[in-house]
């Protein structure tokens, strides 16, 4: 499939950032929306919270879903982050592989681990 | 044309191959300079503490068990380390969190309106996170070591 981008540009596959741009913006709007509703929970509650109710805010299958959903979001929103910062300031391109692979392999972790957790519950 | 109006104006200093030491520390940073560098910097401080982000997500869920050694490293202590330690950590996370969701609204509101993209509201919107985020920190800082 070609499509003109235009004479001055070089098509290299890349995209321009602009997939990678939208993409953490759009999580950014998911995880903030979570927030706001996990916060309202906690807020609108009555009496102090102990474990009953912090759990009880997690033990739903839709909110199961949905933390899901941010967990995912969350590992894409900080990898595009992180990219930025080690293509910002690491030059050469062997640390800056090893930082990106380290980055990867820390973020599926957490990722793997919250998950683990959020169906224990 | 170019040379008229940058005649009158003194000649800015250039800034080329930075050195962290030396050009960094007298670098004046406008104050939306100031929310960005924080925006990069406490995400990477969330980046960094995410495996213990997750532990309390863990043990605060869990069980009624993992639930009390969630409270008690914050009251206690843990690793070692004091409670209020602990406590500042989360402080940490608190004011990061707090400073890049305030930064990526502003972020958001100025990719969907062309009015906000002025250096009057770059000024004033720095301003507004700076404030808020520092100011709800203090406030909830107040409260995780119990002065009200």
């Amino acid at each position: 499939m070609s499509v003109n981008y235009g004479s001055k540009r070089i098509v290299v596959g890349a995209h321009y950032g602009l997939r990678d741009w939208l993409g953490q913006r759009i999580t950014a709007a998911l995880m903030a929306l979570f927030t706001l509703l996990v916060l309202a929970q906690v807020v609108f509650s009555k009496g102090p919270i102990g474990y009953d109710k912090w759990a009880g805010i997690f033990s739903a299958q839709w909110m199961k879903v949905l933390t899901f959903s941010v967990i995912v979001a969350l590992l894409y929103h900080v990898w595009v982050g992180m990219r930025d910062i080690w293509m910002d300031y690491i030059k050469p391109v062997s640390l800056r592989l090893a930082l990106q692979v380290f980055t990867i392999v820390w973020l599926v972790g957490c990722a793997g681990w919250a998950i683990q957790a959020l169906w224990r519950v | 044309m170019s040379e008229l109006a940058t005649s009158v104006t003194k000649k800015r200093p250039e800034f080329r191959n930075i050195n962290a030491f030396t050009d960094l520390p007298t670098y004046r940073l406008p104050i939306a300079g100031i929310v960005s560098i924080l925006h990069r910097i406490s995400g990477a401080i969330m980046f960094i503490l995410m495996p213990f982000i997750i532990w309390m997500f863990d043990n605060s869920i869990s069980s009624e068990i993992s639930f009390a050694r969630f409270k008690g490293a914050f009251n206690v202590g843990m690793l070692g380390l004091p409670g209020f330690i602990w406590k500042l950590v989360a402080l940490a996370l608190i004011w990061a969190y707090l400073h890049h969701f305030i930064a990526g609204l502003r972020h958001l509101w100025m990719d969907t309106s062309h009015e906000a993209v002025s250096k009057e509201f770059g000024k004033s919107s720095a301003v507004f996170t700076l404030a808020v985020s520092v100011g709800l920190t203090l406030i909830l800082g107040a409260k995780l070591f119990g002065l009200y």
